[in-house]
């Protein structure tokens, strides 16, 4: 299911597994097993941007269900990266509305830009690029999203600015993370 | 200017904040429903309003409500649908990120509707800032008395919480939402039983989209009626609709239902027009799914009536000749367009999407694509154009979901409207070379058929 690299000692800290008890607090009792999506989350922003199979055996662990449990909704949806990626995930969104926009441009000229292809990451393992599907931001399209912040209205000129920003910051980005809000 | 009922004070600085909110007169829907109606009564005002579910099915709200099953002793939930995913729709978001308050009060005062003490909002995975929004709105609504315990001391408590999804489209579908709110895939369930009936965790739910539970505020604050006096026929009340495409001004517009289409395209109130003085081709009316219209089917209708932004005229002439309000997500085309490649986009999205546990949908979306994909790379037949048809054909009516049929129409109506594009692109394999480079940001090209 992933690449053989495995994390060690895995365990939330205070902080996370605090948060962990207030997500399962929302459901009643018994029902513990609705709150993996939000820790799965927060476990693969903890955790480098992926899911190991022992982060997801810990995740199992937490909500007191079977690992296979966990496993199977990981590989269901998207979001969750069962394979290590880089510290910045691009997803361009390729659907109609951004397409019509010029988001074929737009990932030619990131592949040129950074040298790899769609679902690749570079060797420093700063980026990784991926096209994904319509993320609701049609109107301002073409758009991008890494961690949890929207890029809209790109142009190449937008994608240069933010590329050498996020390398200079040099941070991980997380779906979790705290975001600026231009157009809404 | 149109009237509004949901965004009429979206443009106020800080009206995220519940402070602006409530000195604009938000949460009175609450106070009133609490004080001095019974849940019977708020139901009935709901079913006076005439409103369908905006979420794509177009469902009324008031009969939804009065299916909820009440057995004694068992809890039941509202579940607010906030997955949006139909691509071209951005209309919740907007609502969300703008105004949360307004569907944090249309939770309480629908919740105390059905007569649940516990709900949740099902908010897709790629919005997670928007959960963030909510919460804190949750949390200010907590604090000043709106949510807990004995709200208003009127002995009527409700808990409201934010889940967050994965990132799939099919979570959309009330089925699979609940499926993954019991944290598990996105596999729809078999109808019967309905989520009224048998819901999260087997309790009866109701689950609506974000903008029908934002309604009921102006519903029950200005009643039934005064909703259904605005719009036309059976779509009453107003509805909002996300513009995208080739338009001047691409946004979330809230109109009254009954205005003509053209006037949303051209009139400088709405979309203002087509970009850089081009013609208008093709517009998709209600997200992806929808049947695809070109410029004369979609401004006027078969019969040579105006058409207009309304459930019933979108709808006229069936699948022949009309189309489908859906979600509201009205995406338009250039005469630039190529409609092979737009549909591509949307074959390929429902093949990415499908869930996978009916055949039909989980071959017939991906043959679907293989087939586009091949006509698009210059080594389609006449014959492929035929096979694209029978696929589609086989795939309606034969699934548990209707995301099978959300892939076939889709390329039906393409076909149906538009053969002739398919057929120039066999014969002409070296046109392709105009669409595989077509749209470049800064250079406009010709039109392409
Ligand atoms: C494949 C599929 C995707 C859907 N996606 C959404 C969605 O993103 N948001 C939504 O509100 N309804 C969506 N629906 C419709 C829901 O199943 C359901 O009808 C709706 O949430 C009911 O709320 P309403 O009556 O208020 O519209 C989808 C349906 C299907 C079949
Ligand atoms: S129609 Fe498609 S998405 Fe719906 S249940 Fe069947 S395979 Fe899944
Ligand atoms: S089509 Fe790209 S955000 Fe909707």
């Amino acid at each position: 299911m992933n690449t053989g690299q495995q994390h060690q000692d895995i365990k939330f800290n205070d902080d996370s597994l605090e948060l962990v008890k207030k997500m399962i607090s929302r459901y009643p009792e018994g029902k513990q097993k609705s709150a993996l999506l939000p820790v799965l989350h927060l476990a693969q922003a903890e955790f480098d941007g992926w899911l190991s199979v022992p982060v997801m055996d810990y995740v199992a662990s937490l909500l007191n269900i079977k690992p296979i449990e966990v496993y199977e909704v990981a590989s269901f949806y998207t979001m969750f990266n069962l394979k290590p990626v880089g510290k910045c995930l691009i997803e361009v969104c390729r659907t109609s509305s951004c397409w019509l926009m010029g988001a074929e441009d737009i990932v030619r000229h990131i592949e040129k830009k950074l040298g790899i292809k769609d679902g690749e990451t570079t060797k420093d393992g700063m980026f990784t690029l991926k096209t994904v599907e319509c993320l609701g931001s049609c109107g301002t399209a073409p758009m991008l999203m890494c961690g949890a912040q929207f890029h809209e209205n790109l142009t190449t000129e937008k994608v240069d600015t933010l590329l050498a920003n996020l390398k200079t910051e040099g941070k991980r980005k997380t779906y979790l993370d705290d975001v600026t809000i231009d157009n809404y | 200017m149109g009237r509004k009922l949901l965004l009429k004070n979206d443009h106020i600085p800080g009206i995220q904040g519940y402070d602006v909110y409530r000195q604009h007169g938000g949460y009175a829907s609450v106070e009133k429903a609490l004080k001095s109606m019974t849940p019977e009564a708020v139901v009935e005002e709901v079913k006076k309003s005439g409103l369908r579910g905006r979420g794509g099915a177009g469902f009324p709200t008031g009969m939804k409500w009065s299916f909820l099953a009440k057995p004694a002793g068992v809890p039941r939930y509202l579940v607010c649908n906030a997955d949006e995913s139909e691509p071209g729709t951005f209309k919740d978001r907007y609502l969300m990120s703008r105004i949360p308050h307004l569907l944090i009060e249309g939770m309480i005062t629908s919740s105390f509707a059905l007569g649940a003490n516990t709900s949740y909002i099902y908010v897709r995975g790629e919005y997670f800032y928007i959960t963030r929004i909510l919460e804190k709105a949750i949390a200010e609504a907590y604090a000043n008395g709106w949510l807990g315990k004995n709200i208003l001391g009127t002995g009527y408590s409700l808990d409201l919480y934010v889940q967050v999804g994965g990132g799939a489209y099919i979570c959309g579908e009330e089925t699979a939402l609940l499926e993954s709110l019991e944290g598990k895939r996105g596999n729809p369930r078999i109808k019967p039983p309905f989520p009224a009936v048998k819901g999260v965790w087997d309790c009866p739910t109701v689950v609506n989209n974000v903008e029908t539970i934002a309604a009921v505020v102006p519903i029950v604050n200005d009643g039934g009626e005064a909703y259904a006096s605005i719009g036309i026929g059976k779509s009453t009340g107003t509805k909002l609709i996300s513009a995208s495409g080739h338009i001047n001004k691409p946004g979330v517009y809230e109109i009254e239902m009954g205005i003509t289409v053209e006037e949303f395209i051209y009139s400088e109130e709405y979309c203002g027009g087509i970009r850089n003085g081009r013609e208008l081709k093709a517009v998709v009316a209600g997200g992806s799914s929808v049947p695809i219209l070109p410029k004369n089917l979609i401004l006027k209708t078969a019969a040579g009536e105006p058409r207009l932004m309304s459930y019933e005229s979108l709808a006229d002439g069936g699948f022949v000749t009309g189309t489908m309000m859906g979600s509201g997500g009205f995406i338009a085309m250039d005469d630039t367009t190529s409609i092979v490649k737009n549909l591509y986009t949307f074959t390929r999205f429902y093949h990415h999407e499908s869930c996978g546990q009916c055949s039909p949908c989980r071959e017939g979306t991906g043959w679907m694509e293989k087939v586009l994909h091949k006509i698009l790379d210059g080594h389609g037949t006449l014959k492929d154009v035929d096979l694209l048809w029978d696929i589609q054909k086989n795939i309606e009516g034969k699934t548990i979901c209707p995301l099978g049929e959300a892939a076939a129409w889709p390329v039906a109506a393409a076909i149906r409207h538009f053969r002739s594009e398919f057929e120039e692109f066999v014969k002409n394999p070296t046109r392709i070379k105009d669409v595989k480079h077509y749209y470049r940001l800064n250079n406009l090209p010709e039109p392409v058929i």
